[in-house]
Parts: structure tokens; C-alpha cells; sequence
């Protein structure tokens, strides 16, 4: 007898179908999975549970982000002359590739080798770590999630717990073979291996790294919130502080970010508020002794201004990144982010990723919904993402000679077979005679049906027709009713 | 054209016909439920800051040096990190003075540059003052400055904070009205609520992930 197929954890196939039937199989990372984001999920209900309070603050980051969105050229510029006064340098991108030429070209300035990275998830749009490696500049993580990913040649699987996929016997093994410590399943113990060998990255960093969470126009301020202290340390230590983000995370008003944040980190950890808060508004001034010599943003579009183009989809841009939708995913939670095969997973992911890589890149993103209405339901901005699904399936199965040119890689599910069948149906459900036809030939045919329906047959009993249709039924009842009388 | 006009350009030719949202800002959504007596203030931050492992202790303006040393005694440190030349530096330095054999006083007076490796791997503890602090999320103001500067209640393992009752506030909302926040920020602000910490591995909470492990704040009642 053979030895049982191994399915491999990390993903090997580059179809989200196989990918995701993979991770079906693992029991291990359905554990992990189903575990963390119950815990998540938790957590965000006892920190919310003024449903009243939520309501109302849900309805009021929504509007934030509305108004900022509907003057969104104008803050992008009122930030940029802000922080320009502060000292701070502006710079735009386009595409990732001119993103990273822009991070190259500030590397380069500076004769550095050594980069290190807090958490920013427009940076893993970039693949700045493999670009810049390339070039035979180190980049490292420091978030400790990032870390641990980064070290098993990884991408995160949760935007904000990137290696919740891995259990602690994982980690453990992780750090023995690459970091050659002793063998401990103990979290503190394994943390403070991460602080150790961090810190001295921090020392010797040449450059900084780092996201955005809400950059403010009225004052040339990039807000930061995280937990670790890696944040702070990225964009304090080295000489030079490189903030790399979407053109979309700009709010008007400073007072804007009080409900954006306290939305954010309740949503995203349950916690009324994060560790550490870091407005950054200017490098060091001379008379300073410490910070960094030089900051700089680099404001990034990739694909963000072909979602902002219609204003249906521009509400994707709401997205304060918290990952809430992805904690209550019951897709998500059952085949992890690894699964979806790109940057940002779950539900967010499917309705960002199409602008970013193209509809026919990821035809099946989304798809690859239940429709279950949990992710809108929690959503701190409130995107209405289930609805956003819909309108990317309708997209997705346009016509190719279609008109109107929504986003790229669109129609990419078209199938003139497919559309001949929906047009008959349609025709069938809407002339009566047609419909009495059908249904006369579905109940004498009953016998002819297949017993093999595909997908549906795996799980269910193939559907067949009863011997009369309730149309036949309600008019030989109705019929006897008369007789009675 | 450039990249900032393309973009700039696809975003305004998208709200082409379009007129901005009005501001509705509701500030009493954010303040109202996070409203305190004067009396509820000090106990509303400590049940905030202690959940999160912080470490406080209620004071006085007379007592605090005491407490500090003590504090340190216990921990058995062997220096701590002062700005000397700002008043609270001078009540250390002076109570040091009164007291030999306490820890060694050390002085962040110089740019990081010329004492990174002391500061990291050679400075245990340090006393920074804070601007107030927010008894809603129970969050320490820090801005930092050139006498107490950012990595002063960073890189230290240890970090003592002063806080004196009179500037705890009730939420950020009204942090950022008062202060005038708006009108003109620092290089850098912060909010601090609590010792460093992270759940990424199994959502485990561990303390000491990057910046300090124990975060100790002396509340200056009488102040």
C-alpha cells in the first residue's frame, strides 16, 4: 500500500480553485485559521458592545471617508504643500514599478544596504522585498508576524496577522532551523528571539520603511498605529524614513482620524486603541538628536484611480484596512489567504485586487463569495462589499464588444454559451406560453434527467422534476372546489 | 506628464459634475461617551492602562523622586536615562544628589549618532515627562523634544513616565481642541498606552516585542 498523499502547505498551483480545494485538505492551517479568527471575531463584539455607539460611528467613518473621497485631488495636493512645508518629500507613482524605482532611486542617494521594513501592505503591492533583494539590498521585516513570514520565504495570509497561519510548534521549528536557537514552543521565549535579533537590524539600518495609516491634509501629518514598537523604530532609528501608501488613505481634518482610529483598531483587534499612536509631521529639525535626516511619502495609484472612476466601485476605497471582513469571512476563515494568491485576501481582497492586477487575473475573486452579507455587516466604513461582488460578477461576464470599459481584464468570464442559455431561460420565464411548453415537457420527460448534474451531485441529490407541476395541480384543485359547489 | 499630473487628472476628470461632501462631523459621537467626572479620571486611565500590563503608582510632587528610586532599586537597575536640564531633571538630580548610591544618571544630550550602541544596548531605563494623557484609552501624550527626545521612551527596556493629574483629559477629540492640535503639530507626536506588545504568534499576547517591556507611570496627584 502507498504511503497517502502529502498536501503541501504552501501553495503550489497558481489556479485559486486547486488552491483552495489544497487548503480544504489542511487540517492544520483549518485549525489555526478557525481558531484566530474566533478569537477575532470575539474580541471585536466585546469592544463594540454599544451596538448604538458602533452604528453611529460606523455611519460617521463612512461619511469621513466619503467627503474625503469626493475632494480627493484636492487633499492629495493640500497634503502634499502641508508636508512639503514640514520638510517632508512628496513623491507619486503610478504603478508599482515606478514606485520602486522611486525607493531605489532614494536607496541609491544614500549608498544604503540595509532596509528595514514595519508592517505596510502597499509595500507587498510593490514586492519591495524581492525587488529590492534583487539589487543586493537587504529589506527585512520587522513586524514579528512579518518576521516569522518573511523567514519561511512566505507572504502574509491576514493583512493584520500576517502568519496567523502558523501555530507556535511551527514558529519554533521556524527559528531553530533558520536562526539556529534552541527548540522552545514558548511565545514570550519566542518573541524575545524576534526583539533580539531585530534590535540590532534597527541599529544598523541604513534606511526605514514604513506604511501609512491616515495621512492628514490640514496638517502634513502621517498617522501610524501599531503595537510592537517596530513602527516606531523603522521610522525613528535610520537616518532616512521612506512612508510608502495608496493615494486613498488621506482624510481631510485631523479630528478625523479620533473615529477612524478608534474604528480601526476595535474593529481589526478588539483593542479601544493600539500601543502606540505615531504622527509623524517632519524629519528632525537642527536642533533636534534624533529622528530621521530625511522623510519621505511616496503616494501610490495602482489601479486605485480606475476604481475611483465609477462611482459604485469607488467606495472600495473607503477601505481603512482592518481586516475585519476577513475575520468574519466564512470563505476566509475555511482556506486561508494564501489560497487567493495575492496581496490582500478575503473579502476586501476580491474587490481590490480586480483593479490592481486586472478582472482577468483573478476571474474567480469574485466568485468566491457566499454572499453571506458578514463582511458588509462589520465593515467600519461600510463598504457595501457583497454588493460590490455583484457588480464585479456582472463586469466579469460583459461582453468583450461591451461599450463601456469599467476596469481592465473585464469580460473575463464571458462565455457566449453561457449567455445564450441565461438569454433562453430569461425568454422561457417571461412568455406564458413558452413556460407551459417547458413545464409540460419537464414533467412528461421527468424520466430523462440525468443523474449526474456536475458540482451539484457531489453533495446533493440530482433535482427532477415532479410528475405535475403545482400550475397543473393549483387548476384540477381549484377545478374540484367548483364541483363542490 | 508627469505622474502626479496623470493622477491628479484621472481623479479629477472622475468628479467631473460632482460637488463635494458636506462635513457632518458629529464630535459628540466621539466625546459624549467618553465624558468623566475629574473623580472618575484617574481610575477610568488606570483600568485602561492596567489591562494592558502598565504599571502606575499615585504620587505627589513631593514624593515622586522617592518612588522613583525605589522603583529602580527594586528592579535593580543600574542606570536611567534623564533629561537634566528640564525642571523634573533637576528634582532627580537634586534628590540623587541628597541620596549617594542610587543608579547612575545618564543624560540624552547629545545626537544619537554619537552613542547609538550605549543607547541600545547599554541604557536599561528612562524618565520622560508626558504632555497629559487620555482616560478614555488610557493613552500617555508624548512630544517628544530636543531635551527628550523620540528614542528616549523607546529603545529603554524600562520607561518611567510622569503624569500630572490636572492634564489627564477625558478623549483625544477634546486633546486635540484644547492643545490646538490642528494649528500646528510637532516632527512628532505619540500616544502611548501601554508597554510594547504583539498576539502575531497564535494570538498569544507577549510583552517587550520592540520597545519597552514595562512601561511604569507616577500619576502627580497634586498636580
Amino acid at each position: 500500500m502507498s504511503a497517502p498523499e502529502l498536501i503541501p502547505t504552501l501553495t503550489v498551483s497558481d489556479d485559486f480553485r486547486t488552491r483552495a480545494h489544497q487548503a480544504l485538505g489542511d487540517q492544520q492551517l483549518r485549525n489555526n485559521f478557525r481558531s484566530a479568527m474566533d478569537s477575532l471575531m470575539a474580541k471585536r463584539a466585546a469592544t463594540f458592545s454599544d451596538a448604538h455607539e458602533r452604528e453611529h460611528l460606523r455611519a460617521l467613518g463612512n461619511a469621513i471617508k466619503a467627503r474625503a473621497l469626493s475632494k480627493l485631488p484636492d487633499l492629495l495636493e493640500q497634503l502634499e504643500q502641508n508636508l512639503t512645508r514640514n520638510g517632508v518629500t512628496v513623491h507619486w507613482a503610478e504603478t508599482v514599478d515606478e514606485a520602486n524605482g522611486i525607493v531605489l532611486s532614494i536607496i541609491r542617494a544614500h549608498e544604503a544596504r540595509q532596509v528595514i521594513k514595519g508592517k505596510s501592505m502597499v509595500s507587498e503591492e510593490m514586492e519591495m522585498n524581492h525587488v529590492l533583494a534583487e539589487q543586493g539590498i537587504e529589506c527585512l521585516e520587522s513586524d514579528m508576524g512579518e518576521f516569522i513570514v518573511q523567514l519561511d520565504h512566505e507572504k502574509p495570509s491576514h493583512i493584520i496577522m500576517p502568519a496567523i497561519h502558523k501555530n507556535a510548534g511551527q514558529v519554533a521549528s521556524l527559528f531553530h532551523d533558520k536562526l539556529g536557537v534552541e527548540y522552545t514552543k514558548d511565545v514570550d521565549h519566542l518573541i524575545q528571539i524576534g526583539r533580539r535579533v531585530l534590535r540590532q537590524k534597527f541599529f544598523e539600518a541604513d534606511i526605514g520603511v514604513s506604511g501609512v495609516n491616515f495621512a492628514v491634509a490640514e496638517t502634513g501629518t502621517l498617522l501610524l498605529v501599531e503595537n510592537e514598537g517596530n513602527g516606531r523604530m523603522s521610522t525613528t532609528v535610520p537616518p532616512v524614513h521612506i512612508a510608502v501608501t495608496g493615494i486613498e488613505k488621506v482624510v481631510e481634518n485631523l479630528r478625523d482620524v479620533v473615529p477612524l482610529l478608534s474604528l480601526l483598531t476595535r474593529s481589526a483587534l478588539g483593542q479601544p486603541i493600539t500601543t502606540y499612536v505615531n504622527m509623524i509631521s517632519g524629519p528632525r529639525k537642527e536642533h533636534e538628536l534624533d529622528g530621521p535626516q530625511q522623510v519621505h511619502l511616496v503616494l501610490l495609484d495602482n489601479g486605485r484611480s480606475q476604481a475611483f472612476a465609477d462611482s459604485e466601485l469607488r467606495q472600495t476605497l473607503n477601505c481603512i484596512r482592518c481586516g475585519a471582513c476577513m475575520n468574519h469571512c466564512p470563505v476566509y476563515t475555511r482556506i486561508g489567504g494564501h489560497a487567493y494568491g495575492e496581496v490582500y485576501p478575503g473579502p476586501i481582497g476580491k474587490i481590490i485586487t480586480p483593479h490592481m492586477v486586472g478582472l482577468a487575473k483573478v476571474p474567480d475573486h469574485p466568485s468566491a463569495s457566499s454572499l453571506c452579507g458578514a463582511c458588509g455587516e462589520v465593515c467600519p466604513v461600510k463598504i457595501p462589499i457583497p454588493s460590490l461582488l455583484r457588480r464585479l460578477r456582472e463586469e466579469n461576464v460583459k461582453a468583450p464588444d461591451s461599450p463601456h470599459q469599467v476596469m481592465r481584464g473585464q469580460g473575463s468570464k464571458y462565455s457566449r454559451k453561457e449567455r445564450f442559455i441565461w438569454n433562453a431561460w430569461a425568454r422561457l420565464n417571461s412568455s406564458p406560453t413558452l413556460y407551459r411548453l417547458f413545464s409540460l415537457a419537464a414533467t412528461r420527460l421527468r424520466a430523462l434527467t440525468p443523474s449526474n448534474v456536475g458540482p451539484w451531485t457531489q453533495n446533493h441529490s440530482a433535482p427532477k422534476p415532479a410528475a405535475r407541476s403545482l400550475h397543473d395541480l393549483a387548476r384540477e384543485h381549484l377545478a374540484k372546489q367548483g364541483e363542490r359547489r | 506628464m508627469s505622474a502626479k499630473q496623470n493622477i491628479l487628472g484621472k481623479l479629477r476628470n472622475s468628479l467631473t459634475g460632482t460637488t463635494p461632501i458636506v462635513d457632518n462631523f458629529d464630535e459628540a459621537l466621539v466625546t459624549e461617551p467618553y465624558t468623566y467626572s475629574p473623580e472618575q479620571r484617574i481610575p477610568q486611565l488606570r483600568k485602561q492602562m492596567e489591562a494592558v500590563h502598565t504599571e502606575i503608582h499615585q504620587t505627589t510632587g513631593q514624593d515622586w523622586p522617592a518612588l522613583l528610586a525605589r522603583l529602580l532599586g527594586e528592579r535593580q537597575l543600574p542606570s536611567l536615562l534623564v533629561a537634566p536640564t528640564t525642571p523634573h531633571g533637576q528634582r532627580v538630580s537634586q534628590y540623587w544628589a541628597e541620596h549617594p548610591g542610587l543608579p547612575t544618571l545618564k543624560a540624552y544630550d547629545r545626537p544619537v549618532e554619537q552613542w547609538k550602541a550605549e543607547l541600545f544596548n547599554d541604557t536599561p531605563a528612562s524618565l520622560t515627562t508626558t504632555l497629559g494623557a487620555i482616560a478614555a484609552t488610557g493613552s500617555l501624550i508624548l512630544w517628544p523634544t530636543r531635551e527628550e527626545p523620540r528614542l528616549m521612551s523607546l529603545v529603554p527596556p524600562v520607561h518611567f513616565a510622569l503624569l500630572k493629574a490636572s492634564e489627564i483629559r477625558d478623549n483625544f477629540y477634546q486633546v486635540q481642541q484644547e492643545y490646538a492640535w490642528a494649528q500646528g503639530m510637532p516632527t512628532n507626536a505619540l500616544l502611548v498606552s501601554g508597554p510594547s506588545k504583539t498576539a502575531d504568534i497564535e494570538q498569544v499576547l507577549a510583552y517587550g516585542a520592540h520597545g519597552p517591556k514595562d512601561l511604569v507611570v507616577l500619576i502627580l496627584e497634586d498636580q
